[in-house]
């Protein structure tokens, strides 16, 4: 996880509720094996729009991006948020987010705010003037200040501290190892067929793709 | 102290506690972790890089079913193109690295990951499952706590077995009475989440209940907890019963003998206990459910077979004009028009929410002796290699074959573009799939999402038709 403290920068409105995450990077850009580069292709059906706002200078350097209810909904793919990220978004406002988004966001270093409808509101009439489009957020502090203002939100403590921090997931629950053992030895003792006890390879034969895409039968 | 009494979810919650982190997240223990090629390469890569195992390889089952082909396969596999090709390869290679088992495309059990956990007895009642796949609720229908994860999580449990999870929230879902003659449980789900919205059940772990509930079989409770996520649900899930205990006695991979009768014992446990809380309740009538369409690109924008599709003019809440108005445009729509009779271009039947044979059996039903409407290209997917298996024998194969239907391999398919199965822009599709966003199955292609007896119907007669009208 990587960490965030403050931000400041330009926020871009899309004032649309409930965009989804097939919005945000479209299926067809799923294929790659790696998280980088997805920036390109970020809402690929809105810029085809002319006039789009993160096309658009100053939003083109957008930090911040606002939008309504249910941002995110959708499939789990985190190749919405690795694709808002390599564009240079950070911080995301809504009044609502869908929960693997909202999970997924976190895990990439992205804060996730949530404010009330009326202060999105105001927020986005700000962005959309240049003059006033530029804003800050302190994490430490649970600010975030805007031109002629500024609000406190909330957050919860593991998901605040977790961000601040930027801690490899994996290693602190590594630390739960003997946890972890033992749950499991319960498991076997009182819930046995819950054991995974799959074997690999799978029993049947492998099918070699790149020989059968050349045209080679098996 | 003595517990209060408990919601489904929070017994099988509480089971899986395995500590407590900070505040009220906790540290989950994951049973069974499904792996798809699509979320999983950057998971794997991470693990490598920091030079970490699989805790549990015998829990995890990876199969490749987004980008596969549905062409033909007795001579090989082909892919759409060469990206496809990777990921497939990426994972292979991942697996054999990490030992992991693998259903391989040749095998006839391959098939879309989310039809064959519940086909292996992988899915079982009690049980936490994930996959990196938001329609992992799915599995919810046999009573385990089933979810999607996003692959930074994917690479969590590959590592630990572990999620670290905040408590959901819990929605009970009561449907009372019987469903009507012909109406579904796809019609089901289209009417809740039309009631609710996309963002109706956020945060909440639903569980669905109700005389409606039990009387449906488990492809039709699937179904229900497949497209609990398009609510905005963390999970679905319905508390098992005999039907459960049933599919899981032939199951290759589900208890057997006297590990069969301890499981049984436990599972009888797994209901919500009377008096549990719920934060949020639903009751819905049956008998009111309609066959279902969506006329936009939310799930949400649906409407009745009969219906009118809303007429953006008449809505006073100006962003919601905007709204339906977009939709309307995008899916080349006129307000105020019926639906029924909006000429169609393709027909497509399968997914993980309708590609079970209960599915193809009840798509085939309504053919009779009637043909593919000329000019509409119309798919027959089977979810998986087991479900084509099971509808040849039964000779499903030919009457689609025959009436105009092509009857291709397990896989997505048309369920999401990344595949060579897309719509063409402008092209409208009857779809058994479950989203209707923009450009999901195509850029610039037209989803409207029904059962599989109404996308049946629709190729047949070349528009999108009332099965109640379409039958007489
Ligand atoms: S069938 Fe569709 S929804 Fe289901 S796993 Fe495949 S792409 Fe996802």
């Amino acid at each position: 996880m990587k960490s965030f403290t403050r931000l400041h920068g330009i926020a871009a409105a899309l004032p649309t509720a409930n965009i989804d995450t097939d919005k945000i990077l479209a299926g067809r850009f799923l294929k790659t094996v790696t998280r980088e580069g997805l920036g390109r292709v970020l809402f690929s059906s809105l810029r085809e729009q002319p006039g789009f706002v993160l096309d658009q200078a100053p939003w083109n350097e957008a930090r911040f991006l606002i939008a309504l209810d249910n941002f995110g909904c959708g499939s789990s793919r985190e190749h919405a948020p690795w694709a808002l990220l390599d564009f240079g978004i950070q911080c995301i406002i809504a009044p609502s987010f869908a929960d693997i988004f909202y999970t997924n966001c976190l895990k990439n270093g992205i804060l996730p705010l949530k404010l009330s409808l009326l202060q999105v509101e105001h927020l986005m009439s700000l962005a959309e003037d240049p003059r006033t489009a530029s804003m800050s957020v302190d994490l430490r502090d649970q600010i975030l200040s805007y031109h002629g203002g500024e609000t406190s939100f909330d957050i919860g403590a593991q998901e605040k501290n977790d961000l601040l921090n930027g801690v490899d997931e994996v290693a602190r629950t590594l630390t739960f190892a003997a946890s972890i053992r033992s749950h499991e030895m319960i498991r076997d003792a009182q819930r046995p067929w819950l054991a995974g006890t799959l074997r690999a390879p799978w029993e049947t034969k492998w099918y070699n793709v790149t020989r059968e895409d050349a045209g080679e039968s098996r | 102290m003595l517990p209060g009494p408990r919601t489904l979810f929070q017994k099988i919650w509480d089971d899986h506690v395995v500590a407590r982190v900070n505040g009220d997240a906790v540290l989950l223990y994951i049973d069974r972790h499904l792996v798809n090629e699509v979320t999983s390469p950057q998971a794997f890569e991470g693990l490598r890089t920091a030079g970490r195992k699989v805790r549990a390889p015998g829990a995890t089952l990876a199969v490749a079913d987004h980008n596969v082909s549905t062409d033909d396969r007795s001579n090989g596999i082909t892919f759409g193109d060469p990206e496809s090709r990777a990921q497939v390869e990426a994972l292979e290679r991942n697996v054999r690295a990490f030992g992991l088992p693998y259903v391989p495309l040749a095998d006839r059990q391959q098939g879309i990951v989310h039809i064959i956990g519940p086909e292996l007895g992988l899915t079982l009642p009690g049980g936490t499952i994930v996959c990196g796949d938001s329609h992992t609720s799915t599995h919810g229908a046999f009573g385990a706590l089933a979810f999607g994860i996003g692959t930074s999580e994917v690479e969590h449990v590959l590592a630990t077995q572990t999620l670290v999870q905040r408590p959901a929230r819990a929605m009970l879902i009561r449907v009372d009475n019987e469903l009507g003659q012909g109406v579904t449980a796809k019609d089901l789900v289209l009417h809740i989440i039309g009631t609710i919205g996309t963002g109706g059940a956020t945060g909440h772990v639903i569980e669905f209940a109700g005389d409606a509930v039990s009387a449906l079989d488990m492809a039709g409770r699937m179904t229900l907890c497949n497209m609990s996520i398009e609510a905005g649900a963390r999970a679905g899930m319905i508390a098992p019963d005999q039907k459960v205990f049933d599919w899981l006695k032939t199951a290759p991979l589900a208890p057997k003998g006297g590990e069969l009768d301890a499981a049984l014992a436990y599972w009888q446990t797994l209901r919500s206990d009377e008096g549990a809380l719920f934060d949020k309740v639903l009751i819905v009538d049956a008998s009111d459910v309609s066959p279902m369409v969506t006329w936009g690109t939310s799930p949400e924008a649906v409407i009745t077979a009969d219906g009118i599709i809303p007429d953006p003019s008449a809505l006073s809440d100006p962003s919601k004009r905007t709204e339906v108005a977009h939709m309307l445009n995008y899916m080349g729509l006129q307000g105020g028009d019926r639906i029924s009779g909006t000429p169609i271009d393709v027909a497509f039947i399968g997914s993980c929410t309708n590609g079970r044979i209960e599915d193809l059996r009840a798509a085939a039903s309504v053919i009779g002796d009637r043909r593919v409407a000329p000019g509409v290209r119309a798919m027959v997917v089977p979810g998986s290699g087991l479900v084509k298996a099971q509808a040849e024998s039964e000779g499903l194969d030919r009457i689609f074959m025959d009436a105009g239907f092509e009857w291709r391999e397990a896989g997505c398919s048309m369920c999401l573009g990344m595949n060579a199965d897309r719509l063409l822009p402008g092209q409208r599709c009857a779809s058994t799939s479950n989203r209707n966003f923009e450009g999901r199955q195509g850029p610039g292609g037209r989803t409207h999402l029904m059962s599989p007896a109404m996308v049946a119907a629709a190729a047949l007669a070349g528009c999108i038709v009332d099965p109640r009208v379409a039958r007489q």
